[in-house]
């Protein structure tokens, strides 16, 4: 990002607003993963609760900052790493909104799961493990947005096929449980689909990762793409 | 000899140089206000020269038309070369008033002459030295449609040009240097003392222009040049600091004296 200071400082002071209000965000996403997989390792009421009560909160925040976007665009033009800034975020936001759904939904699972009293598979399994990867990748990611840092993002994207290998790991386990013991079905799939929010975090924090690189540098490297090629030169 | 812009064949492929411009430095007096400026005007296409003030823009728009040669003291270095002929328009042996033929401009402030509307467009014919009375009708005609201004010109062709509003003065302004068919138009702040709905209109103008002739606008206005150019040369100081597509320019730019410009963080 450029070190120097717009001339205007209304401008400056909405982009930083806006910038923190996404940092801020990405705080409370955090704090949902890391309680939604607490309930699920631990089936405590509190962090279930908490997350489900959080979720209207992790929305709000959502449309405030597209709307601080909007005005933005509206009044400002921006261009460059600015115009650059307000895409990523853009799509930022939504990826973070939706980590905020998955979170709710290991947390509803959670709750399924421990109510249904007695079991014969270990309620956790993997999955908490493979939940505190994905946690660790979205706290490493929102850093590399404070930060701008690019080479901590293309770690990052590297690292979402991990939790797409533990995933089918856990798949494979479930489907081991449920061959066994038809009793272990609805639970089984409780944990998986709760898997499957944890695989889907990994995927939007490699989305994040993706914009952060262009954010810093312009170069699109969604879709395992390397900058778009059709840029010319002066004649 | 003159033809109608619309009947102008087209010469070349797909992307053509019309001008060039080599280590061209220019000077006030002892003052040099361009330092070493290289760079290509594509034809058919609109290229925007931007800057904050004093960074020689409006100095290179003006070699293009020899404006300086009005001035004692003011030397050029360097060459413009016109294409596809290659005539150097600096060359003391090429006539300013040849080179203004081929390069027509249009000021910050429309500048009509004291003389009804069909006479403004006219005078460039005659100049030309166009003498039928219908050839010249027929022209004029074509360049107030080329200018969009027929439709609100043609019944009052002969009231005074002054009576138009600022925006029609300014497509008048356009359409008398459209009449002597150049090769390339030169704008220099078109739109500044114009309204934003003035504004648009002549935009829209330029982009329709583009099809015709090779354009090259100074403006002071970034969004303008994001929204007209399809290459921007970004200047400071007398020299050219980066140029290339428009595109790329205000979107990721390649250095950081561009990137604080364009996004307002000059100064």
């Amino acid at each position: 990002m450029a070190t120097s200071e717009h001339t205007s400082k209304q401008f400056e002071a909405d982009l930083e607003g806006i910038r923190s209000h996404v940092l801020q965000m990405g705080g409370l996403v955090e704090a949902q993963l890391g309680a939604a997989i607490d309930g699920l390792a631990s089936g405590a009421d509190e962090p279930i609760s908490r997350v489900i009560d959080n979720e209207r909160r992790v929305n709000g925040n959502e449309k405030e900052i597209d709307d601080a976007i909007v005005h933005v665009v509206a009044r400002r033009q921006p261009a460059a790493s600015d115009l650059r800034l307000i895409m990523g975020v853009s799509k930022i936001v939504t990826d973070l909104e939706r980590i905020g759904d998955e979170a709710e939904k290991i947390a509803r699972m959670a709750r399924q799961i421990y109510g249904r009293g007695a079991l014969s598979i270990p309620r956790s399994i993997d999955v908490r493990q493979t939940g505190e990867k994905a946690s660790m990748m979205l706290r490493r990611v929102l850093d590399a947005m404070a930060r701008l840092d690019t080479a901590e993002a293309e770690r990052i994207i590297a690292e979402d096929k991990l939790i797409d290998t533990e995933f089918r790991a856990i798949v494979r386990q479930l489907i081991t449980f449920m061959m066994e013991d038809p009793r272990t079905i609805s639970t089984a799939l409780d944990i998986m689909w709760a898997a499957k929010a944890i695989e889907r975090i990994g995927d939007h924090a490699k989305n994040i990762a993706e914009q952060v690189i262009y954010i810093a540098n312009g170069t699109d490297v969604r879709h395992g793409g390397s900058a778009s090629e059709t840029e010319k030169d002066a004649p | 000899m003159v033809t109608n812009l619309q009947e102008r064949p087209a010469q070349h492929a797909a992307t053509q140089i019309k001008a060039e411009v080599r280590n061209l430095n220019f000077y006030y007096g002892e003052f040099k206000s361009l330092k070493s400026v290289s760079m290509s005007l594509e034809e058919r296409k609109v290229t925007a020269l931007i800057g904050p003030s004093g960074c020689g823009k409006s100095t290179l728009l003006r070699c293009f038309n020899r404006m300086h040669d009005l001035y004692p003291g003011n030397r050029y270095e360097g060459e413009i070369n016109l294409k596809p002929d290659d005539v150097n328009i600096l060359s003391k042996d090429v006539d300013p008033i040849e080179v203004r033929m081929r390069i027509g401009m249009v000021f910050q402030k429309p500048n009509p002459f004291p003389k009804s509307i069909y006479e403004n467009v006219a005078y460039g014919l005659r100049v030309r030295g166009v003498k039928s009375r219908a050839r010249i009708d027929e022209q004029v005609e074509q360049a107030l449609r080329d200018a969009a201004l027929w439709e609100e010109a043609k019944n009052r062709l002969d009231d005074l040009a002054f009576n138009l509003s600022g925006g029609q003065q300014q497509r008048l302004c356009i359409a008398r240097a459209l009449a002597a068919d150049p090769e390339i138009v030169l704008f220099d702040e078109p739109t500044s003392a114009l309204d934003p709905i003035a504004t648009a209109s002549i935009e829209e103008l330029i982009s329709s222009l583009k099809k015709k002739v090779t354009i090259l606008i100074v403006t002071h206005n970034m969004q303008q040049a994001a929204r007209v150019s399809d290459y921007t040369a970004y200047m400071y100081l007398g020299e050219l600091i980066e140029f290339g597509e428009t595109d790329a320019i205000f979107v990721k730019p390649k250095r950081k004296e561009t990137e604080d410009y364009i996004t307002g963080r000059f100064g």
